[in-house]
């Protein structure tokens, strides 16, 4: 039997509806205004030029570069480490009372603000280890930052894999570790993937810890190894939005709209990820 | 012992035949394992090292009381005022602004697609609010300033270029996606025999969801709040781009301020040299800012944990 609503009610649903999609609207508003802005300062002089004092020449070479190298190293610090302390955590210490004390400091970690972590690395890495205000500086301080998501995202993924898989890898005479790589993991492997590109897309948009390690806001050269200063996209933008004049402005929603479509590229690959590994657990 | 019995224990590997323990390679595999799971614990000890030894040595240098009870924070000044109240006043008043735009939003939106919405709607809706979650804060920002600001200045008049109010509005938007979905699993949890048990007596839909459901589910719903507050407080692109560099002690949304966040990224883009006073003003500013969030963020977590003791 299918009651109908009364009226009051039915406004409650409407006010309930309107509620999750005005923010959706504002999203669209957002991402409209920007291809309105940006979209006609888009060539490839743009993506293929170093910035400049005259707006309409400046483009976000050394800056996009500068990306691919902050977010390849810090990848590659922080990967390896969060799966490593996610496979401890699930497969090996889940009784102790270290796994315990290490639940409990990611947790908190993952709530700590992203300018902290500034602040970690400016005085860590840029003053105390000497690494000044350089590209391994930058990205070691972004490992740390995204260090929770790829541990949280790893675990989630483990979790998934059905104990009896390893029951039956240790029935075959396998070691703790043999049944880990040669089962668990190849399992867990489309989950741990996604953590890791939503970790490499959070790398990549972040902008205030970076601003604290000091990386610069106008760079006329291509970074050319670990220790080379420079600049990311989200501090270029950033530069631009700050100044007056309204021409950089136009920069700032071309080099928005880069970015926005680097992440969406990103993370379809990470929602195509996830789908395929649903796909595959109901099958 | 209570760690023990909490968690149910996993299958282990037998023991190797022949009464051979387990071989040198494994061990020294979990040892390494282990080491990348402290190293979540070295951060924390970097952190509150690195914010604490900057602290101390700013506090030998400037007094307590100034740090409390003066009204001006002008530090960069060539009569340098040290009064943490200014910024506080504008960490606190764009968060509230954030957090009224939010709460509402992402607590009507959660009760929608947790009591009303179909499933299909439920499975499209939630990615798509989860998507505003995953917009870098510039672009936030650039939007606070370049749109809604002018907007704003068109209803509200006496609206300055940079003010309180178009960023907080901003970084309400981003944090709804937040409250909606912890809030959202909060309210699923209750279970459904509850509501049936008010049906059953007579209740309408709107009263079970106030007078049941979201009592049932509030401790979990004040864990999302209390964890919203924290990220708007912690929030720095929007109010850095959008809000200005004034520190004002003022509640006023339409004037220039500047939050605590700010002020870090203000100091940080010149060139501070180590050392200084102005260098460790950054520090003192990022450990007020690191105790703020921190206490938030434990309230919110034993707010949740209690939550998932009693559904």
């Amino acid at each position: 039997m299918k009651r109908r609503g009364r009226a009051s009610e039915r406004l409650f649903q409407g006010l309930c509806l309107a509620a999750a999609l005005v923010p959706l609207v504002v999203l669209a508003l957002l991402v409209g205004k920007l291809l309105v802005d940006g979209l006609g300062r888009l060539d490839w002089a743009f993506l293929t030029s170093f910035p400049s004092r005259k707006a309409d020449e400046a483009g976000i070479l050394p800056a996009v570069v500068g990306s691919l190298w902050l977010v390849g190293l810090s990848a590659l610090f922080a990967l390896p480490l969060g799966l490593g302390a996610a496979i401890y955590l699930e497969e090996y210490g889940r009784r102790g009372r270290l796994a315990d004390l290490i639940e409990v400091n990611i947790a908190n970690l993952a709530g700590v603000p992203s300018i902290i972590y500034g602040l970690l690395g400016l005085g860590l890495f840029v003053r105390a280890l000497g690494l000044g205000r350089s590209l391994l500086a930058g990205a070691l301080t972004m490992a740390l930052l995204v260090l929770p998501v790829v541990v949280l995202s790893a675990r989630e993924a483990l979790r998934t894999v059905p104990a009896t898989l390893r029951e039956g890898a240790y029935a075959l005479g396998s070691t703790r570790w043999q049944a880990i790589y040669r089962v668990v993991l190849p399992q867990a492997l489309p989950g741990v993937l996604t953590g890791a590109i939503l970790a490499i897309s959070r790398a990549m948009g972040e902008t205030a810890p970076l601003i604290v390690v000091g990386a610069l806001t106008y760079v006329s050269f291509l970074p050319d190894g670990p220790g080379s200063a420079f600049t990311v996209l989200p501090i270029q933008i950033f530069n631009w939005v700050s100044r007056p004049q309204p021409e950089f402005l136009v920069n700032a929603a071309a080099g928005i709209v880069v970015l926005l479509v680097t992440l969406l590229a990103l993370n379809g690959v990470a929602i195509a990820l996830r789908n395929r590994m649903e796909k595959r657990r109901a099958g | 012992m209570s760690a023990r019995t909490r968690k149910p224990a996993l299958a282990s590997p037998g023991r190797p035949l022949r009464g051979r323990a387990t071989p040198l390679g494994e061990r020294l595999l979990e040892r390494g394992l282990l080491g990348s799971g402290l190293l979540s614990v070295a951060i924390t000890a970097g952190i509150l090292s690195v914010l604490a030894v900057e602290t101390i040595a700013f506090f030998r240098e400037v007094p307590l009381a100034a740090f409390l009870f003066d009204t001006q924070w002008t530090p960069l000044f060539s009569e340098p005022h040290y009064g943490i109240w200014p910024l506080v006043a504008g960490t606190l008043l764009t968060s509230l602004i954030a957090m009224a735009v939010a709460l509402p939003f992402g607590l009507l939106a959660a009760i929608y697609l947790s009591e009303f919405a179909p499933v299909r709607v439920r499975r499209t809706l939630k990615p798509a609010l989860e998507l505003l979650a995953g917009v870098p804060t510039i672009v936030y920002g650039y939007f606070a300033l370049v749109f809604v600001t002018p907007l704003l200045q068109g209803i509200v008049p006496d609206l300055a270029g940079f003010n309180a109010l178009g960023p907080g509005i901003v970084m309400g938007i981003m944090i709804t996606p937040l409250i909606c979905s912890l809030s959202e699993d909060a309210l699923h949890a209750v279970p459904v025999g509850l509501r049936e048990g008010a049906f059953a007596l007579g209740s309408g839909r709107v009263p079970v969801i106030f007078r049941v459901v979201v009592p049932a589910a509030f401790s979990g719903i004040a864990a999302a709040v209390i964890l919203a507050v924290s990220r708007a407080v912690g929030e720095t692109m929007i109010v850095a781009i959008a809000a200005g560099q004034q520190p004002r002690l003022t509640f006023d949304p339409r004037v220039p301020v500047e939050t605590m966040t700010a002020f870090i990224v203000q100091v940080s883009q010149g060139d501070v040299s180590t050392g200084t006073t102005e260098y460790r003003t950054l520090f003192v500013v990022g450990a007020a800012l690191f105790l703020m969030t921190l206490g938030m963020n434990l309230v919110s977590q034993r707010l949740a944990r209690r939550f998932r003791r009693h559904t």
